[in-house]
């Protein structure tokens, strides 16, 4: 780890004004990716910005057919909260399905989805579930938040601060773990909204992705043989040791075929 | 004392510092004025150091030295040696190409050490030897165990033409190409043994200490064999003689073989701490010890087994390349010779065997034993094979292997690859595997997994393993540069409690407790009075240390001297005391009893009579009560056994569950059940992480390690493997020893990964796949399954 200035936040506007009247500013929300890259020497901030000690960047709520969730708050609260399990099981569940129980105990939903790691589990949700990303300057709506690998919408020095999540009438997430990392090989998180039916798909690709054929499908008829013959091409998807973009391309259907029986069932 | 004795339960002693954090681990240790090194290792695979720039380095603030490989020719330093010299055929000796302690001219493997940065802190040390500007001209690569030998594959070392090690065989090739001549049935197959990372929990720490008051050197280190580290890099590599080198092994989080070897830092910061006149300390970080500690395995093989027309077998021809990786490590050499090809008659009575090795050169951190050593990789080919010829012929596959196995009957038996086999009941462990994991009724559940869709199968291993390496006049003709034995040494303290120094050194395997279950029922003395001590070379004499599972076979028997000796001793003092004539006197449970009377002394009343010495027979003998003994095994032991698994396969996805899994082991005596249950446990998930997970993959173009973390090296956890079902059979004890044991702590890792590979490819049989290698990942059985269906 290089040196640098560790900085406690006062308040969202504080953490923003700190980062970027940095030379290099980073905000830091759980560490759980942030600082073993700092341990392995692959960043050199000047100045780290804890958002733990802002207050009002945390907690869970429900307002009418959405569900907040701030961007502080921790894998372990929104896997253990009865507001989520009660409104959206199937993203407790993914919460649950994160890491492992250090990990959840201190990463955090923004802190996941500002890195959007390909294979991280939250983008699926984000995309599948339609969620809306708030941050200290506007909204932006999930569908042209993923830009590319580790690529968003975000701007620099902009800060996430919650997530409105419009609660389903059913949903469910199906993940292939990398056997060796546990992150998602392949996630599928399919949400049904009365006639309308999303599909988010992370793992596979440079980022979440939505996969309309099979969202047309189910909206057609919600059950897994809906789906079961519905291939996404294997073009573009990530390949290497673990998986090559044929075996993700078809990892796609089974976890989509999965995750539609999981919320019919 | 009745139930702290052998054969009992007893709750591991250690146990109470490693869970409460309060173990002395190397790098818990520190030293006043200690400061700390950083290596400099190549991020090539194979490149030519054109020009090493270490200005900046030194300048930087908190250095004290950057020092290269210059510096230590400079200091006479020697390069690493190795244990073993191998001869090929015709006698030929392997090439022994220098292994220097920092790179000189080529780098051979990504971590490969190229400069040392000493400062005053860690962090100080990494930031500088960012600064070490190192010119490397790239060459071509060849990590790939198969391609090494080929002509147009670059050439690592000058004086090994196609990165040829050795080319070595045993066996009559004859005898085994007529077998095949005249066979009903032939069954080939071709294999790889993958390559493993050995990822013991605590990685590799070293620290260097010079007194110049007295000239004495002290390396603490975190090794399997203080001694044996001891001799190597005094009398090789910094020519200090044993009397002023000091090597402490203080508590070790696990080794498995990576740390039985001498490592370049141990010499480096030895040699370091003289030179700046301050203890030198170095921590592996993990991504380090991925580059920098010996790897495992890494085996590519054809073999065939010629059967006659029933199922009986003929002949084994086993054809393999073993890859070395850049450089030899300590005891490389021996691992695919005389730890494997020895091993190839397994359980049966096989007539005639051959086996031909060529060790080769690459691109890649250096091989050597890993938990198994080269018994793994027998036991995976043979095992593989027999549950092959099963299929082929139609036999069942517990039935052909009870038609082959060695009977009880013909122990001693001599194989014909050099081993004799002393003990063992095959018959009897398959038979009552094949009962715990209800053979009979796979069938059923088979259809069962069918009906939920999954592909249900099940596969036996047979092993055997040879422990305790023996004796060492035998290990030196085969080229063993060391001997064999191990020793200990009983100290009575004058209040009757002992202290007993092994040679043999604990990481994990529980003889603080096993030993002195051992000793507390052999004196009679209660467990309490027993201490261990192991580890230290300045309290220790020169033991062999722990490796091979030998301690308890070999280290435990050197206690069973030392305890005789101490008898032998005790009768006397006691004959004196009570009056009567020595040959009155018996040692039983404790006591010192005049035969057929009730006159007698406790072992702790003899001792202190040893240690104040006013009624005792000082003209005859000399008082107190130490003792020594040197044991060197007359044979290697046997352990062996039987394991069974049974898998589900799902037929979308390729991933593979294990539903059951039996071992059933002759250890032989059993001094301590639960820890020999763990051992077996951890042991299994060994082999079962190679089966399944497991895999160290360099990119063939780049030469690049791409598993050079766990995000993509796969370590197998908890929720990868199930419940197992262990026992253990002491019915066939060692004939050679003492105590009848034979050695535990391989023996999960050498039966199962064969076990678990049979599975699954009896499950994919039902699809059309025939064979699949290690690991099997859901990404390769479910490419497997899609080959099958095209
Ligand atoms: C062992 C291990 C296993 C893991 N397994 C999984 C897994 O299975 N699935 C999975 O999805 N993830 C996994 N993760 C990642 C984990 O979920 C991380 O916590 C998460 O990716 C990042 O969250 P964080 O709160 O720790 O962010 P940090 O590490 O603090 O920050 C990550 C990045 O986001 C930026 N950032 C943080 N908060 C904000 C914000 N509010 N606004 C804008 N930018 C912000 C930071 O500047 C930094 O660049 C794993 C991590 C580890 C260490």
């Amino acid at each position: 780890m290089y040196d640098f200035n560790y900085r406690k936040a006062t308040s969202a506007d504080d953490a923003v004004k700190t980062v970027t009247s940095a030379s290099e500013g980073k905000f830091m929300s759980g560490g759980m990716t942030l600082i073993p890259t700092l341990k392995q020497r692959l960043a050199k901030p000047s100045d780290v910005v804890d958002l733990a000690t802002v207050p009002g960047l945390a907690g869970i709520s429900v307002s009418g057919k959405m569900l907040v969730i701030g961007a502080m708050t921790r894998h372990a609260v929104v896997n253990g909260s009865a507001d989520v399990k009660k409104a959206i099981p199937a993203l407790a569940k993914l919460a649950g399905l994160i890491g492992d129980p250090q990990v959840r105990n201190r990463g955090t939903i923004g802190g996941s989805v500002a890195n959007s790691d390909p294979a991280a589990d939250y983008p699926a949700a984000v995309i599948g579930l339609g969620a809306t990303i708030h941050t200290n300057k506007r909204t932006i709506a999930a569908d042209s938040y993923f830009k590319g690998i580790f690529e968003t919408a975000l701007e620099a020095g902009e800060l996430i601060t919650k997530f409105e999540f419009p609660i389903p009438d059913r949903a469910g997430y199906m993940k292939f773990p990398n056997p060796a990392s546990r992150y998602a090989v392949v996630g599928v998180f399919v949400a049904k909204t009365g006639g309308t039916v999303r599909v988010g798909v992370t793992g596979a690709g440079p980022c979440a992705f939505r996969v309309p054929e099979m969202e047309k499908a189910l909206a057609a008829n919600f059950a897994p043989a809906a789906v079961e013959a519905i291939k996404v091409s294997p073009n573009g998807l990530n390949s290497d040791i673990h998986a090559s973009a044929e075996y993700r391309a078809h990892l796609v259907t089974v976890m989509a075929k999965r995750a539609v029986a999981e919320a019919a069932g | 004392m009745a139930n702290a004795g052998i054969g009992q339960a007893v709750r591991r002693r250690e146990d109470f510092r490693f869970l409460t954090g309060t173990g002395t681990y190397t790098d818990d240790i520190d030293r006043p004025g200690q400061v700390y090194a950083h290596i400099v290792r190549s991020p090539h695979p194979h490149a030519q150091i054109r020009r090493i720039d270490t200005a900046a380095a030194e300048r930087a603030s908190g250095v004290l030295a950057v020092f290269t490989h210059d510096h230590l020719a400079a200091d006479g330093v020697g390069g690493l040696p190795c244990g073993w010299l191998v001869k090929g055929k015709g006698d030929k000796p392997m090439v022994e190409p220098p292994h220097p302690v920092l790179a000189t001219g080529v780098v051979r493997h990504i971590g490969d050490p190229v400069a040392i940065v000493i400062a005053a802190t860690r962090v100080q040390a990494a930031d500088a030897a960012e600064l070490v500007k190192i010119d490397y001209q790239m060459l071509p690569v060849v990590t790939s165990t198969a391609e090494a030998t080929r002509p147009d594959a670059p050439r690592l070392h000058t004086d090994a033409p196609r990165n040829l090690c050795y080319d070595w065989e045993l066996g009559d090739k004859a005898a085994v190409d007529a077998a095949f001549a005249r066979a009903a049935h032939t069954v080939t197959l071709d294999l790889v043994n993958n390559r493993l990372v050995a990822n013991a929990m605590e990685p590799r720490a070293a620290i260097g200490e010079y007194d110049r008051a007295t000239g004495t050197h002290t390396l603490y280190t975190t090794s399997q064999n203080p001694h044996v580290i001891r001799l190597l890099m005094g009398a090789f590599v910094l020519h200090i003689p044993e009397h002023k080198l000091r090597v402490v092994a203080p508590d070790v989080g696990g080794g498995f073989g990576s740390k039985i070897y001498h490592y370049a830092e141990e010499a480096l910061v030895t040699w370091a701490a003289k030179k700046v006149g301050r203890p030198v300390k170095w921590t592996a970080d993990r991504s380090e010890s991925f580059v920098s500690d010996a790897q495992g395995r890494d085996h590519v093989t054809s073999c065939a087994l010629a059967l006659d027309k029933d199922g009986k077998f003929l002949a084994l021809r086993v054809k393999t390349v073993a890859n070395m990786g850049g450089y030899l490590s300590t005891f490389a050499p021996a691992i695919p010779t005389y730890l494997y090809a020895t091993l190839l008659a397994g359980l049966y009575a096989t007539p005639a065997i051959h086996c031909e090795v060529q060790a080769v050169f690459t691109n890649t951190v250096p091989v050597d034993a890993y938990r198994g050593a080269g018994r793994p990789e027998a036991c995976y080919l043979l095992e593989r094979l027999v549950e092959k010829s099963a299929r082929q012929t139609g036999i069942d596959r517990a039935e052909i292997r009870r038609r082959n196995f060695i009977p009880r009957a013909a122990m001693p038996y001599q194989t014909p690859v050099a081993l004799q086999y002393d003990s063992g009941d095959f018959v009897a462990n398959m038979e009552r595997a094949l009962k715990v994991v209800d053979y009979a009724g796979f069938a059923a559940r088979r259809a069962d997994s069918a009906r939920r869709g999954r592909l249900r199968g099940i596969g036996l291993s047979t092993y055997i393993e040879a422990c305790g390496i023996a004796p060492s006049d035998v290990a030196g003709s085969l080229g063993a540069r060391a001997g064999l034995y191990e020793v200990a040494e009983i100290r009575f303290h004058p209040t009757g409690s002992v202290t007993v120094f092994t040679g043999t050194h604990q990481h994990g395997q529980g003889h603080e407790t096993t030993f002195a279950q051992l000793v507390s029922e052999k004196l009679g003395i209660p467990i309490e009075n027993v201490e261990i001590a192991h580890g230290d070379t300045a309290q220790i004499p020169f033991g062999m240390g722990t490796y091979g599972s030998r301690s308890i076979a070999v280290g435990g028997s050197a206690i069973v001297k030392a305890i005789d000796k101490i008898v032998a001793k005790g009768k006397k003092i006691a004959a004196h005391i009570l009056e009567v004539a020595e040959r009155d006197i018996e040692f039983k449970d404790g006591k010192f009893q005049v035969a057929g009377t009730d006159k007698a002394m406790s072992m702790g009343e003899v001792a202190f009579a040893a240690y104040v010495p006013h009624n005792y027979p000082l003209k005859e003998l000399e008082p107190g009560l130490d003792e020594t003994a040197f044991y060197d095994p007359k044979n290697f032991t046997f352990p062996n056994g039987c394991h069974i698994c049974e898998v589900e396969v799902d037929r979308e996805t390729g991933v593979v569950d294990i539903a059951r899994f039996i071992a059933i082991d002759d250890f032989g005596t059993v001094i301590n059940p639960m820890i020999v249950e763990g051992q077996v446990h951890g042991g299994l998930v060994q082999g079962i992480g190679q089966a399944l997970v497991e895999n160290c993959v360099y990119d063939g173009a780049s030469g690049q390690l791409l598993t050079g973390s766990y995000n993509d090296y796969c370590m197998p956890r908890a929720d990868d493997v199930p419940s197992f079902q262990v026992e253990t059979n002491e019915s066939a004890p060692c004939t050679h020893n003492p105590l009848g044991v034979k050695g535990c702590g391989e023996a999960g890792t050498i039966g199962a990964g064969a076990a678990v590979m049979n599975a699954v490819v009896d499950a994919l049989a039902t699809v059309g796949v025939t064979e699949i290698d290690m690991p099997a990942t859901p990404h390769n059985v479910w490419r497997a399954l899609k080959n099958a269906k095209t």
